[in-house]
């Protein structure tokens, strides 16, 4: 008898937390959420959470907290993402390829590319190849002229090891057969003085870089599919004939488990804010390339990239 | 110019003064709280300046940047733990300075040092920023290697006394460095198969368990209330001037710091962490009494303090002329600028010369603010910290060591390297081993090898391979510096000897 009241009793609590678990999801979010950066203050992905705060914030009809965890090239903060409840609270600013390529190099770094539940991809910036102003490099042929004539000589600066700079450098190397000697920074902050200084012979940056400096720099191409808006004159590196599409990827991710709902509503707030007229023109104006990938398209990406870097990667020798 | 005047006088308005004057009280307590560095400051309060005028929006940084690297002067005094890396060596006499009770004097001096400083590098700033900018871009890899290999000479300085425990030391932060991933290669070291390691280790968390740490344990140990003998000096009539003059009895060493600070606040990626080692190390060697530094001379704090504080109009003459962030807290600017539509370079000048010679202003406003805001904190904390019980003292400091700690990364890992480094520093303490050394070496490890490596990897493409260290101006101008500053310990105390020797035969 007591059995049996217990049982209904049970079930009925079931049945409560059911209803509230589906409430919950269909009011998400009822409290600030959180915005984790993993990278530091004043950087590309900062700016860019920065710039969306407002608008997220709009679109959640919550507050958003931007929080930092920085360190590892991104990777002690996606170690702590996956490791955190997946109820939609916490997400973090993401960025290919450093999702795909640190899991393949580190071993462990703490998380794997397929652990991360991607919510939205809302921006890229492609790789773009610059060098001085005043250097005698005054087209990609030049410079690749000169470095089929003397393999390793020319250096080009970038930002982090087995970053969208290098794998850039590589894939330039692959596609015109020469020898590049890559100089890897802890940044493009830090690279940018470099080039300035005439320390390296060129940098592969990203059009943000390159347009903040555009005074100082030559842009001699660009790694993405189309021309780049703010740079109309400056060619991409397929109309030079060698096939190279590279970049950083920046987007939001949820732990591991996030429900899908709640991941939907994520990503329609973030779709929101990349459509909002304001926020399109500050970023444009930052020479930042929108992107609108949903949690499928984004997921797909993923994949796409991850099978494209394991083959560029296989004769390395860095896979672990 | 014209403009140039219009953005001066736009800073003169009551709201922006006002605004700055509450910017100035933030940066000073964010300076003061061990865990919370300049750079963390203005990280928090850029979202709110996207709403202001810029110019509003940047005085408002300016301000808190420039209060919180002199702000880390006050728990260096009281505490002997930085408050933010910029004040390492503010520690080593200001400290020892407290003890005596002359605690209200060194902040007296550490407050006429800073605004000194800070106006030096703000005139530089102003006045010479494009010819100054060029010298940030002599600086390549090698440079960079050789500055930092001079930056450890200093523990030839420091620990003259027993260089063998100095080297000890350096190494053990040279090795403590290298944990996480490479700077380059992107290699794991030292990471005992924690993901949280991947970051390396934080140099707040580090030095706060070496220095605060030991100090707390000892207060405990001795577990007396009166940690420091109570002089009458600390409060007597006309203090502050008579501290102030002995302050500016000392123009060379003013001099000489303001320079050290502004030049290093150039060069790209260096800062007040290296800034105020550096001036400390030379106002030693210039002096005619070294063996007292670490005893309690003001020297060693004005040193330290003018040449943090200098740094700040150092670090932004390459920020607004070229787009390249001098310091860390310059690149949170760096996107407050960037956000408010405003492109580091030529034309910030030109086209935007009333924001750009306003936020100068601003910053020559806020450092001349500091002097009565500080004083006005600095006699508070003081009082408080030196009234304070041993059994309240002692567990608070815990408390915001432990809180500081995470606050730097929200990372519990840095939580537990401070309390391993702190059981280290005490274990150092009782081996009569300086920590200095540790953090010197935890601060330009990385710097050493990133230019190390970068260096030869251009050396080599240039088919010169290791000549490139050698081959250089800049290089061997810092090559003969480093010589310098190593021979210079023996030859001083060698000549101290003879001197003595001299003197004992005259006798």
């Amino acid at each position: 008898m007591r059995l049996r009241r217990l049982s209904v009793i049970l079930v009925l609590l079931g049945l409560v937390a059911l209803m509230v678990a589906h409430v919950t999801a269909a009011t998400f979010p009822e409290r600030a959420v959180t915005y984790l950066m993993c990278f530091d203050p004043g950087g590309e992905s900062d700016i860019t959470a920065r710039l969306q705060q407002p608008y997220l914030e709009e679109a959640l009809g919550q507050k958003v907290v931007i929080t930092y965890k920085v360190g590892g090239g991104g990777a002690v903060g996606w170690s702590e993402l996956v490791r955190s409840k997946p109820d939609g609270y916490l997400f973090a600013g993401c960025n290919l390829p450093h999702t795909i390529v640190q899991p393949m190099q580190r071993g462990d770094a703490g998380y794997t590319t397929d652990q991360l539940k991607r919510i939205y991809c809302f921006e890229s910036t492609p790789c773009a190849l610059v060098v001085r102003v005043d250097s005698p490099f005054k087209t990609l042929e030049d410079l690749l002229d000169y470095a089929r004539k003397n393999p390793g000589a020319v250096t080009l600066g970038g930002s982090g090891s087995w970053s969208a700079n290098h794998l850039g450098v590589i894939e330039l190397e692959r596609a015109a057969g020469v020898t590049l000697t890559y100089i890897p920074f802890t940044g493009s902050g830090t690279a940018t003085p470099a080039l300035l200084g005439g320390h390296v012979t060129g940098l592969m940056t990203y059009t943000t870089m390159a347009a903040q400096q555009r005074e100082n720099f030559r842009i001699l191409a660009v790694a993405a599919e189309k021309r780049s808006a703010v740079f109309p004159d400056v060619p991409t590196f397929r109309e030079l004939g060698y096939d190279i599409v590279e970049g950083a990827y920046r987007g939001v991710s949820a732990p591991p488990g996030t429900p899908d709902e709640i991941v939907k509503i994520l990503a329609d707030a973030f779709d929101k804010v990349n459509r909002n007229p304001e926020f399109i023109k500050k970023m444009t104006d930052l020479a930042f390339d929108l992107e609108y990938m949903g949690p499928e398209e984004y997921t797909r990406f993923v994949e796409e990239r991850t099978a494209y870097y394991r083959e560029l990667l296989k004769d390395m020798d860095i896979t672990q | 110019m014209s403009s140039a005047l219009s953005g001066i006088a736009s800073i003169l308005t009551p709201t922006t003064l006002l605004l700055m004057l509450g910017g100035t009280v933030m940066g000073l307590i964010a300076g003061a709280l061990p865990g919370i560095s300049a750079t963390m400051a203005v990280a928090l309060l850029v979202p709110f300046t996207f709403s202001m005028p810029p110019l509003q929006g940047l005085a408002l940084l300016g301000a808190i940047y420039m209060s919180a690297i002199y702000g880390g002067s006050f728990s260096a005094i009281l505490i002997n733990t930085p408050g933010t890396p910029s004040s390492i060596g503010t520690t080593f006499d200001g400290y020892p300075m407290a003890k005596q009770g002359r605690g209200w004097e060194a902040i007296i001096v550490a407050t006429v040092g800073s605004v000194i400083g800070g106006i030096f590098g703000v005139i530089a700033l102003a006045f010479l920023a494009p010819p100054l900018a060029k010298v940030a871009l002599k600086f390549g890899p090698p440079e960079y290697f050789w500055v930092a290999v001079f930056g450890l000479t200093i523990i030839a300085t420091l620990c003259s006394k027993s260089l063998v425990k100095g080297i000890m030391g350096g190494l053990l932060g040279l090795l403590i460095g290298t944990v996480g991933i490479a700077p380059i290669g992107g290699d794991v070291r030292f990471t005992f198969g924690m993901p949280a390691l991947q970051g390396g280790v934080e140099l707040v968390g580090t030095m706060i368990g070496l220095f605060c740490l030991p100090e707390v344990l000892a207060m405990i140990l001795e577990g007396s209330d009166k940690r420091y003998e109570r002089m009458d000096i600390g409060r007597r009539q006309g203090i502050l001037w008579e501290v102030t003059k002995k302050v500016l009895a000392q123009p060379q060493n003013l001099l000489r710091s303001s320079i050290i600070g502004t030049v290093v606040g150039i060069i790209p990626g260096a800062g007040g962490s290296i800034a105020n080692l550096v001036s400390y190390n030379e106002a030693m060697r210039a002096s005619k009494h070294p063996e007292k530094f670490g005893t309690g001379l003001i020297d060693g704090v004005i040193a330290t303090e003018t040449a943090n504080n200098a740094t700040v109009g150092g670090g932004l003459i390459p920020l607004l002329t070229l787009g390249v962030p001098g310091t860390p807290v310059d690149a949170v600017i760096y996107a407050g600028l960037l956000i408010h539509g405003l492109q580091p370079g030529a034309r910030l000048f030109t086209h935007f010369g009333d924001i750009t010679y306003g936020f100068i202003f601003s910053i020559f406003v806020a450092t001349v603010m500091m002097l009565p805001v500080g004083l006005l904190l600095g006699n508070a904390l003081h009082k408080l910290v030196s009234q304070l019980s041993v059994r309240i003292l002692a567990p608070s400091i815990m408390f915001l060591s432990i809180i500081g700690s995470y606050a730097i990364r929200n990372n519990i890992m840095d939580v537990w390297v401070m309390l391993a480094c702190g059981t280290l520093g005490f274990l150092l303490k009782i081996l009569k081993v300086d920590p200095a050394p540790v953090v010197l070496g935890l601060v330009l490890g990385p710097l050493a090898e990133q230019g190390f490596v970068q260096g030869l990897l251009i050396g080599r493409a240039q088919g010169i391979g290791y000549g490139i260290f050698f081959t250089r101006p800049v290089s061997i101008l810092l090559i003969v510096m480093t010589v310098v500053s190593l021979v210079w310990p023996f030859v001083s105390a060698w000549s101290r000897k003879r001197r003595e020797k001299g003197a004992g035969a005259n006798a």
